[in-house]
C-alpha cells in the first residue's frame, strides 16, 4: 500500500487535543525504567580508564596488574575490538569510543575494566599503567586553523576543495552554499557591516548520564538495554564494531532522560558489550557526570565572520558568511548545517556561505538539537539588527522586508513551499509582548531562526485486540511525549476513544529498522507510518465487514470506527446496522484471523520550521549579571498533535538557548584540561534563574503529511543566542558579539566603551 | 566491613546491608531497589536524588547510608497512596510538567516538602525552592504552574476537612 503524504484540510477529533500521556504515572511514582534502572543476574560492574591529556601517544598499557586484582573479571583496551577490514566511519566511532594509539582529548577512553562490583573495578583502573607522550594541543578554533598550530591528524587534507590540498591541516572539510553574485549584490547596498561572532561549546546538559547493560552470550548472540535516541543505529553500529550479525544482537530503549541529541551516537556502549564477551558475563556500565562533560556531548565552539549589505528602504542586497565550527578531533559535518541554515530565514538574491570543520583537542562534537544553527543565527541575527539600526528600522520590519515565502530559493538550495517565518514574524510584531513598557535598565531584543526538521526511515505495527483496542508498535524512542501524539494519530485515523490505544516502542528484533529520533522527526516519520499502517488494518476491518454482510467491501466505508454498509453497488446496503471496531475485532477468528496493519517507509516531504522570539532582559551594570524578565516563543509548528508538549518543546528549546546565551561554556585551561565538567561550575538554568515562557503555536499545514505534521523540537532553540544578544546590546549600549555573555564579558564590553 | 543499616522507608521498617563509604542514594537503588530515586551527578548539584531524611529535604547522593540508621526516608515511591496519586503527582501529569521524567522525582519530593511548609506560596518563592533541582526538558515553567495549581487544590482540600471535622 503507498504513503499518502498528501494533506488535506479536515475537522479533528483526537489530534489537537491534550489529553494525559501514557507513560505519565510511571513517570510521577518512580516506577519508569531508564538506562541505569536495569539489572540483570550475575551482572559485572563496568569502568572506564580516561585519558589525563588533551593530546598525547599511547606508547603502552600495561593492564597486567589490574587484570590479577580479585574481583576483576575483564579488562579491554583497544586490541579487543576489530581494527582491520572495517568501515572507516565505524572505525572512527570506535575510535572515540576506545582510543587507539592516540588519545585526543582530556577523557579519552584507553581501558575499560569489569569487576564483581563498582569499587573494585575502580580499583583496578588505577591499577592500569599507561606510557603517554604527551603532544602539543589545540583547543581554540581559530588557533586550530593557524599554519603552525599543532596537527591532530597528520593525513588531514581539507575535503571539498579542488584541487585537494597537498598539505595537512586541521580543516577536515570545506562546503560552500549560496547562489547570485555577492560581490554584485553589494555594490546596490548603502550600509555594509562586517564582523566577527564566537560561540563557546555548550553541552545538551541531559540530567541522565550515559547507561547501558549488555549480554553477551557464549552462542554469539547478545542483549542490550540502554539509553539512547536511536537503538536500531546503536545496533547496527555496535554490532559493527563488535564482528556480529546485527541481527544476532537485540538492543532495548530504556525511557530515556534526556537526549538533545547527545543520545545519538555511541559512548560506552561498544565497550559494554565488548567487556560482556571478554567476561562472559552481563555488564553495567554508567557514566558519572565528570566523564559526560568530558567525554560525551558537546555542540561546537565557533568563530563566525558576517558580511550583510541594506538599502536605506531596507532590502538586504547580499549577505556572505564563512563558518569556522570546532567538531573535535574528527570530521564532522556542522559547519555544513551552519553553513546551511545560516540564511534560511531571508529571500536573498545574492548570499553565499562557507563552512569549514576544524578538528581541535576536544570531545567528539555530535548534534545538540538544531545543530549548529544557533550559532550560525547568533551571528546573522545580530547583524540584522545593527543593519536595522543603521538605517533607522525596527528590527522587525526589516526581518518582515527581507523574510523567505513560498516560492523562494532557500540559501542552501531549495525553493521553499508554504513556510511560517513571515508569520511567525507577524504574529511577533502584533503579540501583546511588544506593547509591554520595559522597566528600568530593561530592553527588548528579538531574533527569528530555523531548522530543516527530518523525515527518513519508519516502521510501524498496528495490531486490533480482540476487544476492539489498538496497540502502535513503532521503532523510534519517545524523548518526551511521542507515545502520546502517536496514540492520538492512531486514535483519529481509526476513529476510536485516544484511551484505547496504546503505544509501545519495539526492541531492535521486533520491528524493521528505524532511524533515530533525531532532525524533530519522530512524530513526523512515525505518525505517517502509523496512518499507513491504520489505513492497511481500516482495509481489512472493511473486508471482514463485506465477509459478514456478503457485500463487495467497495460497498463498505470506515467512518467514527464503525464500517457502514453504503449503497453504491446493491440497494438496500445502508438499512444494515454498522459494525465496530469491536465487533469485527470479536469475530475476527471466524473471518480471516487477528487484523493488523504494518508500514514501511521513508517519511520524505518533512515541513522546514520557523520561529520568532522575543525577549526583554534586564542588566546590572555594576555586575554584568543579565536576567531574563520576560520570554515570547512563537514557531510554526504545522499541525500540534498535541499541543501541550508542543508548548513544551517551544519552551525547553528557548531554556536551552538562555542557558547557553548567558552561561553554559566549556573552559579549558592552558593544559588543554576541562575546568568545569560538573553541573556547579557548567551552570545550566535553573527554576530561579528563569521567568514564565510564553508560547504562541502556529499551525501552517505541511502539504507533505496527512495531517499537516511538521515537526517541532528544534527551532526553539536557535533563536534565543541571538534574541537574547540584541536585548543586552539595547540595554548596553554596545554590540555583544561572544557568546556566552556571561557577567565578566559583559563588564569586558562596557568598560570597552 | 559491611555495616547493618534498619531506617523507615516510605512507613515502612526496612534493613539493608550497605558499605561505609556507600551513599545512601547507592544503598537506596541497589540495596533497597528504590531505584525512582535517580543519579544525576553524584555531587550534590542537580537534585534527581532528592529524599527527605526525617522530613528533612536532601540529595541523597551526599548522605551515606549508613546515616540512615533509626531514621525516616521518604521518597518518591512513598508519594501515592495505593492507587490515588498525589496531588502533586496528579497536577505534574495534568500540566505536563515532564517530558524525560528523570528529574520528576527529585522535583515531587522537593515540592512536596516545600508545600508542607508553606501551603501558599508564591510563584518566586516555588522558584528559590526548586533552584537546586535541574530540568533541562521543560524550562521550569510547567513545573511551577503545577506546584501551584496542586498547592492551590491541597489547600482547598485541607479547608474542606476542617469544615466537614
Amino acid at each position: 500500500m503507498g504513503k499518502d503524504t498528501t494533506f488535506k484540510a479536515r475537522n479533528f477529533n483526537s489530534v489537537g487535543t491534550r489529553p494525559l500521556r501514557p507513560d505519565g504515572i510511571d513517570k510521577v511514582t518512580g516506577r519508569a525504567r531508564y538506562g541505569a534502572d536495569f539489572s540483570m543476574p550475575g551482572q559485572l560492574q563496568g569502568c572506564i580508564l580516561r585519558s589525563p591529556h588533551a593530546h598525547a601517544s599511547i606508547k603502552s598499557i600495561d593492564t597486567s596488574k589490574a587484570e590479577k586484582l580479585k574481583g576483576v573479571k575483564a579488562v579491554v583496551t583497544r586490541k579487543d575490538f576489530i581494527t582491520k577490514d572495517a568501515d572507516p566511519a565505524l572505525l572512527t566511532v570506535l575510535d572515540n569510543c576506545m582510543a587507539g594509539k592516540t588519545a585526543f582529548y582530556d577523557g579519552h577512553a584507553v581501558a575499560a575494566v569489569a569487576a564483581i562490583d563498582a569499587k573494585t573495578a575502580k580499583k583496578a583502573l588505577q591499577l592500569i599503567k599507561v606510557e603517554y607522550k604527551v603532544l602539543k594541543h589545540v583547543t581554540d578554533v581559530d588557533e586550530a586553523i593557524k599554519p603552525k598550530a599543532p596537527l591532530i591528524d597528520k593525513k588531514c587534507f581539507t575535503s571539498g576543495v579542488d584541487p585537494k590540498p597537498s598539505k595537512a591541516s586541521n580543516i577536515a572539510a570545506r562546503s560552500e552554499f549560496g547562489h547570485g553574485d555577492v560581490d554584485k549584490g553589494f555594490e546596490k547596498a548603502d550600509v555594509i557591516i562586517e564582523r566577527n561572532y564566537k560561540t563557546g561549546q555548550s553541552h545538551q546538559g541531559y540530567i541522565e548520564p550515559h547507561a547501558c547493560v549488555a549480554s553477551y552470550s557464549p552462542d554469539g548472540t547478545a542483549d542490550m538495554w540502554v539509553c539512547t535516541q536511536g537503538h536500531f543505529d546503536f545496533r547496527a553500529q555496535c554490532a559493527g564494531i563488535l564482528g556480529m550479525d546485527a541481527s544476532k544482537l537485540r538492543v532495548t530503549s530504556s525511557e530515556i532522560g534526556g537526549g538533545f541529541g547527545g543520545k545519538t551516537h555511541l559512548w560506552i556502549e561498544p565497550v559494554t558489550l565488548a567487556l560482556s564477551r571478554k567476561a562472559n558475563r552481563p555488564v553495567k556500565l554508567v557514566m558519572t557526570r565528570d566523564e559526560v562533560f568530558r567525554a560525551s556531548g558537546p555542540t561546537s565552539a565557533t568563530s563566525i565572520d558576517v558580511k550583510m549589505g541594506v538599502t536605506k528602504d531596507g532590502t538586504i542586497t547580499a549577505a556572505e558568511a564563512e563558518l569556522r565550527y570546532t567538531s573535535g578531533p574528527y570530521a564532522g559535518s556542522w559547519a555544513r548545517l551552519g553553513a546551511m541554515t545560516a540564511f534560511a530565514c531571508y529571500d536573498l538574491d545574492h548570499v553565499k556561505t562557507v563552512g569549514l570543520e576544524v578538528l581541535v583537542n576536544r570531545p567528539k562534537t555530535t548534534a545538540y538539537r538544531a545543530p549548529s544553527a544557533p550559532m550560525a543565527a547568533f551571528a546573522v541575527e545580530s547583524m540584522v539588527d545593527e543593519l536595522a539600526e543603521h538605517i533607522g528600522m525596527s528590527a522587525v520590519d526589516l526581518r518582515i522586508k527581507n523574510a523567505a515565502k513560498e516560492g523562494t530559493r532557500a540559501s542552501y538550495g531549495p525553493v521553499y513551499g508554504p513556510i511560517g517565518i513571515g508569520p511567525t514574524l507577524e504574529a511577533a510584531k502584533n503579540h501583546p509582548h511588544m506593547k509591554v513598557k520595559l522597566g528600568k535598565n530593561q530592553s527588548r531584543g528579538m531574533a527569528c531562526g530555523f531548522w530543516f526538521n527530518f523525515g527518513g526511515q519508519s516502521c510501524t505495527d498496528l495490531n486490533i485486540g480482540p476487544d476492539g483496542s489498538a496497540t502502535i508498535t513503532v521503532g523510534t524512542i519517545d524523548v518526551g511525549g511521542a507515545r502520546a501524539s502517536l496514540a492520538l494519530v492512531v486514535a483519529e485515523e481509526l476513529g476510536i476513544p485516544y484511551e484505547r490505544v496504546k503505544a509501545v516502542i519495539a526492541d531492535t528484533g521486533s520491528l524493521g529498522h528505524n532511524d533515530m529520533t533525531d532532525g524533530s522527526r519522530g512524530t513526523f516519520a512515525s505518525s505517517l507510518s502509523a496512518i499507513d499502517s491504520c489505513r492497511m488494518a481500516i482495509a481489512e476491518l472493511r473486508n471482514r465487514a463485506a465477509q459478514i454482510w456478503e457485500i463487495d467491501a467497495d460497498d463498505v466505508i470506515w467512518e467514527n470506527g464503525e464500517a457502514k454498509a453504503i449503497s453504491k453497488g446493491a440497494a438496500g446496503n445502508s438499512n444494515r446496522e454498522p459494525l465496530s471496531l469491536a465487533n469485527l475485532a470479536q469475530s475476527a477468528h471466524k473471518t480471516g484471523g487477528p487484523i493488523s496493519g504494518h508500514s514501511q517507509i521513508v517519511a520524505d516531504g518533512a515541513g522546514v520550521s520557523f520561529a520568532t522570539h522575543i525577549c526583554d532582559v534586564e542588566v546590572d551594570k555594576e555586575t554584568g549579571q543579565t536576567s531574563i524578565v520576560r520570554y515570547t516563543v512563537i514557531q510554526d509548528a504545522g499541525k500540534a498533535v498535541h499541543p501541550t508538549y508542543v508548548e513544551g518543546q517551544f519552551q525547553g528549546g528557548a531554556a536551552q538557548g538562555i542557558g547557553w546565551a548567558l552561561n553554559e561554556e566549556y573552559i579549558y585551561g592552558d593544559d588543554g584540561r576541562l575546568q568545569n565538567p560538573g553541573f556547579l561550575d557548567y551552570r545550566i538554568p535553573v527554576c530561579s534563574d528563569l521567568p514564565m515562557i510564553d508560547t504562541q503555536i502556529l499551525e501552517i499545514p505541511n502539504p507533505n503529511h496527512p495531517y499537516g505534521v511538521r515537526g517541532v523540537g528544534e527551532t526553539s532553540i536557535v533563536p534565543p543566542l541571538a534574541a537574547i544578544g540584541n536585548a543586552i546590546s539595547n540595554a548596553i549600549g554596545v554590540r555583544m558579539t561572544q557568546v556566552p555573555m556571561s557577567p565578566p564579558r559583559i563588564l569586558a564590553a562596557l568598560n570597552q566603551e | 566491613m559491611s555495616v547493618l543499616v534498619s531506617s523507615k522507608i516510605n512507613g515502612d521498617d526496612i534493613e539493608f546491608v550497605c558499605e561505609p563509604d556507600e551513599t545512601l542514594l547507592d544503598a537506596l537503588r541497589d540495596r533497597v531497589g528504590l531505584t525512582g530515586v535517580k543519579e544525576g551527578c553524584g555531587t550534590g548539584d542537580c537534585g534527581a536524588c532528592s529524599i527527605t531524611l526525617d522530613g528533612a529535604l536532601v540529595c541523597s547522593c551526599l548522605v551515606l547510608g549508613a546515616e540512615a540508621e533509626g531514621r525516616k526516608i521518604e521518597t518518591v515511591e512513598g508519594m501515592a497512596d495505593g492507587d490515588k496519586l498525589h496531588p502533586l503527582q496528579q497536577k505534574f501529569l495534568e500540566h505536563a510538567a515532564l517530558q524525560c521524567g528523570i528529574c520528576t522525582p527529585g522535583f515531587l519530593v522537593a515540592s512536596k516538602t516545600l508545600l508542607e511548609k508553606n501551603p501558599d506560596p508564591t510563584e518566586e518563592e516555588v522558584r528559590y525552592a526548586l533552584a537546586g533541582n535541574l530540568c533541562r526538558c521543560t524550562g521550569y515553567d510547567k513545573i511551577v504552574r503545577a506546584v501551584l495549581d496542586a498547592a492551590k487544590q491541597m489547600r482547598k482540600t485541607a479547608k474542606k476537612g476542617k469544615t466537614n471535622g
